[in-house]
């Protein structure tokens, strides 16, 4: 880790009416890496970006971004940071030049800046065949990509992508993450909030977020060897009163099925897990192997949010 | 300082973008006006003239003839037909076919010489359709018709209590007194609307989520989005008037600097009030609807269309809190009395209190709105 941290928060807590959108969130993510906030929608993933933003007030808590107090400094924030929304939040009745225009004198480049800024942003998102068409014409990928373009257009060294890759299809979502590694390498920080876990696998590091609590953090790495489960895998037919019988099973923590597949998430305490999920199948008279698999980020995910008790693998520091 | 300018400039210069390329928009702002002063101007006139009428002479006199066409003369009425009996003409005013019926009735020689005495009935009868104000006042004008009858009588003809001298619009066209009000209309009708729906759309289709996480000021958005529109607005007053002095030859016996200065405070305050309904207004369609409401009352309550004179005292109240009702008194008094701005600041005063009040709930709202 470099240098000071990027986002510092304590005690982070945002509440509408009874609901507690954000409960006690405590962040500390440091400069120059990608940190994703990974959860299902109302988890507070974009309530948590919003107060670090400075948007919205927090009920309590206090957090710092890049050295700036939230929510009293934020004007002075809001020329260091770039946001991207999830929606398309450009103007389609304007061309792809005309936004990027727009946006350079939003942020007060001088004019001779802002020309060779746009063509340098129209060369790296490979728009620049595209700089006079309508951004409403644009394909869901380039949409996309004008929308980083106009997002890092100042050149921030803190930026937010809620749930960017929502619209996009799975090659251009690749290409939009390795141009989110060169500016992390440009120095710049990244903090992404999305439910995808292709996605979450990418970042450096994460949060996993349920009703406004951290349920888990760290590496992608530290997160999979640290989970609170095994998970074991069985090829079964007939897998409907399997799959009943297990669930019933106080140790069971979830039953999925991928195509032929039963993946099952045992608790890691047991002395002999394998037998758990053994026992099951042998009892329905299948005869069917079970063994015990490497973890994926889902797996995390799921044990994460399905302990009853939160915080359970809450990490000191990360891998 | 400099800074601020810059991105104040960007927003005004997005929003022109944006209108230049909206060819709908931008039609309606040459077209409204274009419409409504050719509409108001050719063909809504109400100085009622020609109405369809129809005759029951059962005297067949020759002075029953001879008031006949006096009637004729008048303009007022065109006589389509002779029937036989006053039940005819109720008849053909029954079905629309009429909108006045003439009876002149078998004694109408007799009743007329007895008019003047203190028991007389009328020698004739008009029947009206009176379901039509404009058509019954241009009816009763008919009364006062005068029928020589030097071979008859000895006594003067009578001679009216009052003459009438027309001040400011000699003529009587209707031109005249409706297109300066045609300015505060079509103002308040493109103004409010345009600058509620620009910046409600704005957040319809998401763009306030990103501009809100820049560096921009909630005042520079709003006055960068409505600024341009001060300019359209006076693009607009200028056709109107220019149109209205071509066309319709309608005088502006005030001062031209006048004329734009109370524009530009009218302008001013129905800007406000777009603010205000696009604080209030979710959608564009709401937006446009919150218009309609407020343009409604103003249209038929401030004296553009019906004389302020004649509505219940609760109508005026309302009409007093319309700006529509001041700067139609201002821009009659300016360009048809030739008033100058000043001795009119009575009105002024109103334009600017209501501009300040709804300013005030508009920076409320939108307060309240961000948290």
């Amino acid at each position: 880790m470099i240098g000071s941290l990027a986002i510092r928060a304590n005690g982070l807590t945002r509440s509408f009416g009874k609901l507690v959108a954000v409960d006690h969130i405590d962040l500390a993510i440091p400069r120059n890496v990608i940190y994703g906030f990974l959860g299902p929608n109302g988890s507070g993933k974009s309530t948590t970006i919003r107060m670090l933003c400075g948007l919205l007030m927090p009920s309590a808590g206090e957090a710092e971004v890049l050295g700036l107090r939230m929510p009293d400094e934020a004007e002075a924030l809001k020329q260091k940071i770039g946001y991207m929304t999830q929606r398309f939040s450009l103007y389609e009745d304007l061309t792809v030049h005309e936004n990027l225009e727009f946006v350079a004198r939003i942020y007060c480049l001088s004019p001779a800046r802002r020309v060779t800024r746009i063509e340098e942003l129209l060369e790296i998102y490979q728009l620049a065949g595209r700089a006079r068409q309508y951004a409403g014409t644009l394909s869901g990928g380039e949409k996309q990509r004008l929308a980083l373009a106009a997002a890092t257009l100042h050149q921030p060294e803190l930026l937010f992508l809620d749930e960017p890759t929502s619209a996009v299809d799975p090659q251009s979502r690749r290409d939009f993450w390795e141009t989110l590694f060169q500016l992390v390498d440009a120095g710049t920080t990244i903090l992404v909030s999305t439910h995808y876990m292709d996605e979450a696998e990418r970042c450096h590091r994460l949060a996993i977020l349920e009703h406004g609590v951290i349920r888990a953090e760290g590496s992608p790495q530290y997160l999979l060897e640290n989970m609170n489960a095994l998970v074991v895998e069985v090829h079964v037919q007939q897998s409907r009163q399997v799959r009943a019988e297990l669930r019933a099973l106080p140790e069971v923590l979830s039953v999925a099925q991928l195509g032929m597949v039963l993946r099952v998430l045992v608790q890691r305490e047991l002395a002999d897990p394998l037998a758990v999920v053994q026992g099951v199948i042998d009892r329905a008279g299948i005869s069917a192997q079970a063994r015990i698999t490497a973890p994926s980020l889902e797996d995390v995910f799921v044990t994460a949010t399905s302990l009853p008790q939160a915080g359970s693998v809450i990490a000191e520091a990360g891998g | 300082m400099n800074k601020c300018l810059s991105r104040l400039f960007a927003i005004m210069r997005k929003e022109v973008q944006q209108l230049a390329r909206d060819r709908l928009t931008f039609g309606m702002i040459i077209g409204i006006p274009l419409l409504q002063i050719l509409l108001f101007g050719y063909a809504i006139n109400t100085d009622v003239r020609h109405l369809r009428a129809a005759v029951a002479d059962v005297a067949q006199t020759q002075l029953s003839r001879r008031l006949v066409a006096a009637v004729q003369a008048s303009q007022v009425v065109d006589v389509l037909k002779q029937v036989d009996t006053p039940a005819r003409l109720e008849a053909l005013l029954d079905r629309g076919e009429i909108a006045v019926g003439i009876v002149i009735p078998r004694d109408f020689e007799r009743r007329l010489q007895r008019t003047r005495q203190p028991d007389g009935r009328r020698a004739a009868q008009l029947l009206v359709d009176g379901s039509d104000p404009l058509v019954l006042a241009a009816a009763r004008g008919l009364t006062s018709l005068q029928l020589h009858q030097e071979t008859q009588h000895a006594d003067p003809p009578a001679v009216p209590l009052f003459e009438v001298r027309n001040f400011y619009n000699p003529e009587r066209r209707s031109a005249v007194f409706v297109v300066p009000g045609l300015i505060g209309v079509i103002l308040t009708m493109t103004m409010a609307m345009f600058t509620a729906v620009a910046i409600v759309r704005e957040r319809e289709r998401g763009n306030l989520e990103m501009l809100i996480n820049t560096p921009v000021k909630s005042m520079e958005l709003m006055v960068g989005k409505v600024l341009p529109y001060v300019f359209i607005g006076l693009v607009q007053v200028t056709l109107i008037l220019l149109l209205g002095m071509l066309l319709f030859h309608v005088p502006l016996n005030g001062l031209v600097r006048d004329v734009y200065l109370a524009a530009l405070v009218f302008i001013a305050a129905n800007l406000t009030l777009g603010l205000l309904i696009s604080t209030l207004a979710q959608t564009q369609f709401q937006a446009m609807q919150m218009t309609i409401f407020f343009f409604l009352p103003s249209i038929l309550l401030s004296g553009f269309m019906f004389p302020f004179e004649g509505m219940p005292r609760i109508a005026r109240y309302i009409a007093e809190v319309l700006p529509l009702t001041h700067f139609v008194r201002l821009i009659r008094g300016i360009m048809l009395r030739g008033a100058a701005l000043g001795s009119l600041y009575g009105e002024l005063a109103a334009l600017f209190v209501f501009m300040l009040v709804t300013l005030i709930l508009a920076a409320i709202r939108f307060r309240k709105r961000l948290d």
